[in-house]
């Protein structure tokens, strides 16, 4: 047999890929597309005439809404068959959480439920506890929470005041203290709780409802995804059976860790979904909105607003798509056992736990700018709650803090690295060692004029720069480089932007061969661009690295370096923008 | 019981017609389910569910019309039928699909066939009555309701707003309108399901036609779209004035007096 070879979490900074290896939307199969639109349907028909009243709070409407989600299938796809679910593929689940987008704050009621609710259970329950919860949770006949966040420990998860205490007769764990921000909490019937037995043991528990103890406080009261329930869990002496520990005791943060990597990615794919959603919008209004007797889409500032949104939608969408690729084939390749057995699978998600956290600050970043930018192409209007655009551009603003900080996640990210690179997992230290000596004697290239070579090859020296910056940082710095947040933020978004300027290039590439390039016009302008204009975020970042960490001649033989890195034949993006723009104001919709 | 849906794809209703060279722009559109076919599917899916036997779903187009007919059977259909006419058939038209179909369900055993109104591309509701007139049974056009008892057909047909109620027999072809049902989107479990359905794939040998015998009997010599809309016109000054000038402008501009 030939195992499949699969790529390493983290491995894009140290090596290449074929575009073959990797997933992009252009693959997705006919079930995949059909789901997609069954997603899309239920959301228009069923989800779209109620949402005032859910943003009202009327909650039963909730539960009405995921019960026929229920029956649509649409909460069964990573629940496996033989427990009642539809057990489909990690392209089969991204889809809909993308379209789930639509729905605005019903969509973290979903994702709550679906996600980090019932995935816990999925990944790490006991035959027994699978088969008590799975079957309902997949019908929507029961609705599932998370429960993790604190008062007092947010980004800090295992600094948790919860505990647990076994009680005399064995039979119970009885758990005090508040768990907050919990979503879903006005109707869930199943929460997992973590919290530590006899105040050390940090684990999970799967908690009823119904269980004495067990109660939740009033609804908050909050600046966006209003319709989505936040309510304290409150456990008052809660009595928790002691076969409803879910994974093992003391291991916990193994569940909590691993769910948030899921998490994260989920919130990544919601948010290119909530982005294409939110430059239609900005698109259709730009046409329809008339000023001086002209249609304001005919103004070369609001081409620029909308082709800029759609290459950062572009950029994302492509490395959201490869990461959920990555998952797809790492989980897909496990055994019905390795499956059944939680740490394979949690070393499986562990595994990309660099790309969900990239992927989550930038793909709410983006979020954030499309609605931002949306509103401004609305004007006076884009304020009025009557417009849609209003509510994304709430709803879209807590994306950046949940499932991690997006300051949390960029220092998780070199953070990870080097872990991986101290247990040899990565060869980072060789290759930032080896490109030292390189640089000195480095020439800049002249690459050729076919279509993506000059992207091609800037790819590769952006790379280049991402190991030059981590490796002097942590020559210089060694284990303090932990205290040096800005330089670890620096690191984090050069990541990033590689990723992601690779994510596009191998997309384009692809489609490329596939389709040609008359037909691939719209994606490689948007590479072009993306390229040529985040190159320019890389050297800012990596400029600021140098400076802080090197001096004297030294510096300034990295920072020529860094220009030979950066060196290229820049391309005119205004013209390319009005390009874009104009297939986009034509299609009324992000296009590729 | 023996069911029959007759199905056609067409243009995305979102979809931005374009023409070009006496000939609308197909390249990179999105297709559906003609609408008023998936009245038609909805229903027949209803009636097997209540009387029993099997729904297949038929039409004529090419290679993509594969993807409606999943569509069709994620949505509860048992069987699909594709007869394809892409390397024969050239420039079709009502009566070309019309034979075809009619030839194909000859020699089918039918009870009751089901299409839609009208297609919402070129909108010419004549398929459904042809089909039934070449197989020689009764049909009704836009019903809005159906009820089967043993041989016996209680139908609800729209008649410009109102309703005729009219009792006929199986075998019966109806064609569907709105109002008659609500139709379902295909669930996840009806998706995968599809997959696995048959989908018998016939080209016009296949029934023993040639092209000779399905040649369009109509010839399209121009498509184009409709003028654009230009901005109305606001009269102002006096009453009588007005009046004047209305009236001398659909005389003079308009010409429609």
């Amino acid at each position: 047999m030939i195992e499949e070879k699969l790529l390493k979490g983290g491995s894009f900074l140290v090596e290449d890929v074929d575009p073959d290896e990797v997933l992009t939307p252009e693959s997705f199969n006919d079930e995949h597309k059909m789901i997609a639109k069954t997603t899309e349907e239920y959301i228009k028909n069923d989800v779209w005439p109620v949402l005032e009243d859910l943003e009202n709070h009327e909650f039963d409407k909730s539960v009405t809404l995921l019960q026929k989600a229920g029956e649509l299938g649409l909460l069964g796809i990573d629940v496996p068959e033989e427990y009642g679910g539809l057990e489909l593929d990690k392209i089969t689940s991204s889809l809909v959480t993308e379209k789930m987008a639509l729905a605005g704050g019903f969509s973290i009621t979903h994702g709550a439920h679906v996600g980090i609710g019932s995935l816990p259970i999925v990944f790490f329950g006991n035959e027994e506890q699978k088969q008590k919860y799975l079957p309902s949770l997949a019908t929507g006949e029961k609705i599932a929470a998370y429960a993790l966040t604190e008062p007092g420990s947010g980004s800090d998860a295992l600094g948790a005041k919860t505990t647990a205490v076994l009680n005399e007769e064995g039979t119970h764990y009885v758990l005090n203290g508040e768990k907050q921000w919990i979503t879903n909490s006005a109707f869930a019937d199943v929460f997992v709780v973590y919290a530590k037995i006899d105040g050390e043991k940090f684990s999970a528990f799967i908690v009823e409802r119904d269980f004495p103890g067990v109660s939740t406080g009033p609804e908050e009261k909050k600046m966006g995804i209003k319709s989505s329930s936040t309510r304290t869990l409150v456990l008052e002496d809660a009595q928790v059976p002691v076969e409803n520990v879910l994974g093992e005791i003391g291991r916990g943060h193994v569940i909590a860790f691993n769910i948030l990597n899921v998490g994260r990615y989920k919130l990544a794919i919601g948010g290119v979904g909530g982005a294409k959603r939110a430059l239609e919008l900005a698109v259709q209004y730009a046409n329809e909105r008339k000023q001086f007797q002209t249609p304001i889409s005919s103004f070369s500032l609001i081409q620029e607003k909308l082709a800029n949104m759609a290459t950062q939608t572009y950029a994302n969408e492509s490395a959201v798509y490869r990461t959920v690729g990555l998952f797809e084939s790492r989980l897909g390749q496990l055994s019905k056992e390795e499956l059944n057995d939680g740490s394979a699978v949690a070393k499986g998600i562990a595994e990309y736990a660099i790309e969900c956290s990239m992927n989550k600050y930038t793909a709410t970043e983006l979020l954030d700018y499309v609605a931002d930018e949306a509103v401004q192409i609305h004007g006076g209007y884009g304020f009025m709650a009557e417009y849609e655009v209003e509510r994304i551009y709430r709803d879209s603003r807590i994306n950046r803090i949940f499932e991690g900080t997006n300051e949390i996640n960029r220092l998780l990210v070199p953070g990870t690295f080097m872990k991986k690179a101290m247990k040899g997992e990565l060869p980072l230290l060789e290759k930032a060692m080896g490109l030292q000596n390189e640089l000195m004697a480095m020439m800049p290239e002249t690459p050729g004029d076919e279509a993506l070579e000059q992207e091609k090859y800037l790819v590769g020296n952006a790379k280049k720069i991402g190991l030059l910056a981590a490796g002097i940082a942590a020559q210089k710095y060694q284990e303090k480089l932990e205290q040096e947040q800005e330089l670890l933020s620096n690191i984090a978004d050069i990541a990033a932007d590689v990723y992601n300027m690779e994510s596009a290039v191998l997309r384009t590439a692809k489609a490329i061969a596939r389709d040609g390039e008359e037909k691939s016009r719209q994606k490689l302008l948007y590479t072009q661009v993306f390229v040529e204009e985040t190159l320019n975020n890389i050297e800012a970042h990596a400029k600021e690295t140098l400076i802080a960490v090197e001096e004297g001649d030294n510096l300034r033989m990295m920072l020529s370096a860094l220009r030979k890195l950066t060196r290229r034949e820049h391309i005119n993006v205004i013209e390319k923008k009005r390009e874009i723009a104009s297939t986009l104001i034509e299609e009324e919709k992000y296009y590729v | 019981m023996n069911i029959y849906v007759l199905m056609k794809k067409t243009f995305d209703t979102e979809e931005k017609i374009q023409v070009s060279g006496g000939a609308i722009e197909q390249d990179g559109a999105e297709f559906i389910i003609n609408p008023y076919d998936e009245y038609a599917i909805e229903e027949a899916i209803n009636i097997r569910d209540e009387h029993g036997g099997e729904v297949t779903v038929v039409t004529v187009g090419d290679e993509d019309s594969e993807q409606q007919l999943r569509t069709a059977l994620a949505m509860g259909a048992d069987k699909a039928t594709l007869i394809n006419i892409e390397d024969d058939v050239e420039d079709g038209d009502q009566y070309t699909t019309s034979t075809i179909l009619a030839t194909y369900l000859k020699d089918q055993e039918v009870d009751l066939i089901l299409a839609g109104n009208v297609a919402i591309d070129q909108a010419s509701g004549q398929v459904g009555p042809r089909v039934a007139d070449q197989l020689d049974i009764p049909y009704v056009t836009t019903i809005t309701g159906i009820t089967i008892d043993g041989e016996q057909v209680n139908i609800e047909k729209d008649v410009e707003g109102d309703v005729e109620k009219v009792q006929t027999s199986l075998p019966l072809l109806v064609t569907c309108q709105q109002g008659l049902n609500e139709p379902r989107y295909p669930s996840l479990p009806g998706i995968m399901k599809a997959k696995k359905k048959p989908l018998e794939e016939l080209e016009l040998d296949d029934l023993d036609l040639d092209e000779d015998d399905v040649e369009a009997k109509t010839e399209t010599t121009d498509v184009f779209l409709p003028p654009e809309k230009e901005a109305g016109k606001v009269l102002e000054g006096e009453i009588d004035d007005q009046v004047k000038e209305l009236v001398s402008l659909l005389r003079t501009e308009a010409k429609v007096l």
